[in-house]
């Protein structure tokens, strides 16, 4: 096996030096009754890496690459480019085949590029401070809603109509797990400002997004001003990094705490995962944030450095008055979101972002004069609802057709919502204007 | 050698290497876009008001930043990683390339699901092999890592107790004293309260204690167990431990962190377990890629399986498709953990390395990891103290009885490294005093091991000595020891501009 270093005579040698009789002694203290005879039934043996490529490979050519068609599918993940440089960075063994830096003498590599990703976090976000990463942008929503809690001593979070449903979704259960009341708006294309009405002075957090599910981007001062008012903080999510090179930023908007989902940048979409979830507050909040925490200092010749910092907060010292359960961060999807960040910086990210939206604003141009169609979000990035007459699953079903993966139906993010005629569409730098040209016309053949 | 100056900073191949807010700036950048066209914004004046200051570099310098910076790291691509608890075994390089196959990677979670069959069959393979090596008819595929694992097992739980109309009453769950923190973390998260079991002098369960908690049992909703336990030993009486608590109304969670020991050779399912969480990192070879991503799918027992999250892969006469509602199928499901469907290119490598090792081949990496590890106790414990009697499983564990006073577990921990070696997992296990756990994993060979050996065995000498030498060390990696108390004191969690010269100098 080409993984076992271990030669049978090794073995015998190693033995006698423990003075196990054979490798069974070992496992003298596992129940009589529970031990296995032989090898586990009903799975294969063992096979070269030619099979197992060929193995993998056929279940990955039976689906349909977001390059392969015209791709309109956002909502939460997207079709981006990442320069070559990006993978090739994350794949050096040094970074691949390392760990959490606990001996920072050995791994500040690792620590530099968490202390980048930090402040090019807080940058973008226009926050004070950004953590090392959560799994993703849910969990980072979820965690945000507990931090509220703890920070106003509160246990009241209000969730926006426009708030991903998935977010919603994992951010109840860790609210109701704990006895948070989760009060949930109705679905809303343009409701991010409902939520200044429904703050009240129990609640611990007000949470939107901008853009938000639907692609509406929405000025949140007005929100962060009620919550602010009455007690409550502000949660301001976001699912498209990108559009952070362009539209207001959370902390502009008086956010107390940014949340968003990282993929865009530097990571590919992975059918789901893993993303990398991006966490930023204010200076006074920093002890009740989650996650792990890169910090400067020097060592003992008085050079700069960098080490986990205000781990007192973390589980593996506080065990269960631990701020959070988690013991990652999304590691490799940090490098690869730092990565792409230093080569796109300001001025590419500018540019990015431009491209994105024009992409956007001329896929809404195409599609609105189709007869039938009418566009729903008033202001947007890089996506956008729209309402069609009929079924949305059906005009998606023969879009598909037709070589066009045309967007994400409503329905199936808000099943039972009326929201039937609906469909998300998303356009990146990715999309071309023949994209564009086909997808309209495809549309308005199946209209 | 140390006290060689040099002007640029650089020692030989350690290249020093500022922050890129230091070497980029705003005007460049390392990407080449197309001219935007000059559209008609439609963002209803929601736009930036300040630039972001984001410093950006030309391809070769970002290139050469992170090369640079990659140095600076230890890996297991150049030794061996004998973190305790962490599995640091090699990670193939197929399952990156399998990972990268745009069939996998370049596919969308929201696209319609006619589209994406492979990619559901392939959860559903890699579903069926989680089971099939723990024996268990249920696994939750969407938990980001293994504390989200255990967070899915404990709300499955909680879950199953609504269902019982005892979520009120049952708040209390035990947790060993020798548990990883995300333990008694989770359990909290989860809305119980924790109560600690002591250890016996085997390093196991105290079974006393244990009963003596379970004497009013009214209010216990489970326990917690890592098996192996983190003393790298396995639970004795793990069944009856069942089946005391199945007895007393709770559930089994047992943490399957160290999974990569019995893989092959017991499953989960055959000791009462009613949920586990696996570590796709460590038993099935993800990389760690310097703390994550991980992924932590958690195989559930008959009496929890309907309260699994969604969403979940099904067959029928279709094919594939998932179920991302809580109703129908989904109508007892606890809810949704995350968005989408879990670490998908994390599934992809596990399952390309469970394929490449068979069911032959997993059982015999389980082996080769536990006697690797007894491999270190017997040739260590002349030297070092053993924390318990006897053969371990996967890892080893020394106390630091054998110290002379004044030299730490911390100490011997960073002359490992001037030997070039990480090392082992240090003070843990809490209920080992100056615990040092030492996993070798299945991927070293005997050569390897015996130069580890003799390293640390030399090292295990000076710190019986009392050789002060130790407390300097590490002499010789990329840094000096380094002032964690400064960083939690004044913390500095971002770059900031350096105050300009007129102001400074004041």
């Amino acid at each position: 096996m080409r993984y076992l270093p271990l030669t049978p005579e090794d073995r015998k040698a190693m033995l006698a030096v423990t003075g196990a009789a054979s490798i069974d002694d070992f496992y003298a203290d596992v129940p009589e009754a529970a031990r296995l005879g032989g090898k586990i039934d009903g799975l294969p043996d063992h096979q070269g890496e030619l099979a197992v490529e060929r193995h993998m490979a056929a279940l990955a050519g039976k689906n349909r690459t977001a390059s392969e068609g015209r791709f309109f599918v956002g909502c939460g993940a997207y079709k981006h480019h990442v320069p070559a440089t990006v993978d090739h960075i994350i794949q050096r063994s040094e970074f691949l085949t390392t760990y959490t830096p606990y001996q920072p003498e050995i791994a500040q590599g690792t620590l530099q590029t968490l202390f980048e990703f930090q402040s090019q976090v807080a940058a973008l976000t226009a926050m004070d401070v950004a953590n090392a990463s959560m799994y993703d942008g849910s969990t980072a929503c979820a965690e945000a809603a507990l931090m509220a809690c703890r920070v106003t001593r509160r246990r009241r979070v209000v969730l926006s109509g426009g708030l991903h449903p998935h977010y919603a979704s994992a951010t109840r259960t860790v609210c109701e797990a704990q006895g948070i009341e989760v009060v949930q708006l109705p679905p809303a294309v343009d409701g991010e400002l409902a939520l200044s009405d429904a703050v009240n002075d129990k609640t611990a957090c007000v949470i939107g997004q901008s853009p938000n599910v639907f692609g509406t981007v929405t000025d949140l001062t007005p929100v962060s001003e009620a919550a602010h008012a009455d007690g409550a903080l502000l949660v301001s999510v976001f699912t498209e990094t990108v559009a952070l090179g362009m539209v207001t930023p959370p902390g502009e908007m008086g956010a107390d705490i940014a949340v968003g989902e990282g993929q865009s940048i530097g990571n590919a979409l992975n059918f789901g995962g893993p993303y990398v979830g991006l966490f930023a507050t204010n200076q006074k909040h920093v002890r009740q944030m989650p996650g792990r925490l890169c910090g400067e200092t020097q060592d003992a010749d008085g050079q700069r450095g960098f080490v986990l910092t205000l781990s007192t907060r973390e589980q593996h010292i506080r065990r269960d008055k631990a701020t959070s359960n988690i013991c990652t961060n999304a590691g490799l999807c940090t490098l690869a979101f730092t990565a792409h960040m230093t080569l796109l910086g300001d001025k590419g990210l500018t540019q990015l972002a431009t491209l994105n939206h024009e992409a956007a604003c001329l896929l809404a141009d195409a599609l609105e004069e189709v007869k039938g169609v009418e566009i729903l979000t008033p202001r947007f990035f890089n996506e956008f609802a729209f309402r069609v007459p009929g079924n949305a699953e059906a005009v998606l079903a023969e879009l598909d057709e037709l070589g066009v993966i045309g967007g994400v139906r409503a329905s199936r993010l808000f099943p039972g919502k009326k929201l039937d005629d609906v469909i998300i569409a998303c356009a990146t730098e990715c999309t071309t204007e023949e994209d564009i040209a086909v997808y309209a016309e495809a549309l308005r053949e199946v209209l | 050698m140390s006290d060689i100056h040099t002007v640029s900073g650089s020692r030989g191949l350690q290249q020093r290497e500022d922050l890129i807010f230091e070497t980029g700036c705003v005007n460049k950048t390392g990407v080449d876009l197309p001219k935007p066209k000059g559209v008609k914004p439609r963002l209803g004046g929601v736009a930036r008001k300040r630039p972001t200051d984001l410093p950006g570099l030309s391809e070769p310098e970002a290139v050469r930043h992170y090369v640079r910076l990659s140095q600076k790291n230890y890996a297991i691509d150049l030794g061996l990683f004998p973190l305790g608890s962490c599995t640091m075994k090699h990670n193939p390089r197929l399952n990156e390339k399998v990972a990268r196959m745009p069939g996998f990677a370049d596919i969308h979670p929201l696209q319609p699901q006619s589209t994406v069959q492979g990619a559901l069959e392939m959860i559903d393979q890699l579903a069926t092999w989680l089971k099939t090596l723990t024996g268990m008819p249920a696994v939750a595929m969407s938990p980001k890592a293994g504390a989200h694992g255990e967070f899915c097992g404990m709300m499955a739980i909680r879950r199953a107790l609504m269902a019982r109309g005892e979520i009120e009453t049952r708040t209390r769950v035990l947790v060993p004293a020798s548990a990883h923190g995300t333990n008694p973390a989770t359990a909290v998260q989860c809305g119980f309260k924790v109560d600690e079991i002591k250890a016996d002098k085997r390093g196991r369960v105290d079974m006393e204690d244990f009963k003596a908690k379970l004497e009013d049992s009214s209010d216990i909703a489970g326990i917690m167990l890592t098996n192996p336990n983190t003393c790298g030993l396995f639970e004795t009486d793990i069944r009856e431990i069942a089946d005391l608590i199945h007895a007393a109304g709770g559930y089994f969670y047992c943490d399957g962190a160290n999974f990569n020991a019995i893989v092959g050779r017991v499953r989960p399912g055959d000791l009462g377990v009613d949920a586990m969480h696996i570590n796709l990192h460590k038993t099935f070879s993800t990389p760690h890629g310097g703390g994550g991503p991980g992924a932590g799918p958690t195989v559930l027992s008959e009496a929890l399986a309907d309260y699994a999250p969604v969403p979940f892969v099904v067959k029928d006469e279709d094919g594939f498709h998932l179920v991302e509602e809580t109703k129908g199928e989904g109508e007892d499901a606890f809810g949704r953990l995350c968005a989408f469907h879990g670490q998908m290119s994390m599934f992809t490598r596990a399952l390309t390395y469970m394929l490449s090792h068979g069911a032959d081949g997993l059982k015999q990496a389980a082996e080769d990891a536990v006697l690797n590890a007894n491999y270190i106790q017997a040739r260590l414990k002349k030297v070092m103290t053993p924390a318990f009697d006897g053969y371990c499983m996967h890892e080893a564990l020394f106390s630091d009885a054998f110290t002379a006073e004044g030299i730490e577990t911390l100490d011997i921990a960073k002359a490992l490294i001037d030997e070039g070696y990480h090392p082992m997992t240090m003070y843990f296990p809490l209920v080992v005093h100056g615990a040092m756990l030492i996993e070798p994993t299945e991927t070293e060979s005997k050569a390897e091991l015996d130069r580890f050996c003799d390293a640390l065995a030399a090292i295990a000498e000076r710190a019986a000595s009392g050789d002060e030498s130790l407390k300097g060390a590490p002499y010789l990696a990329p840094m000096r020891r380094l002032d964690e108390t400064q960083a939690a004191r004044k913390p500095v969690l971002r770059w900031v501009p350096p105050e300009p010269e007129s102001l400074a100098a004041e």
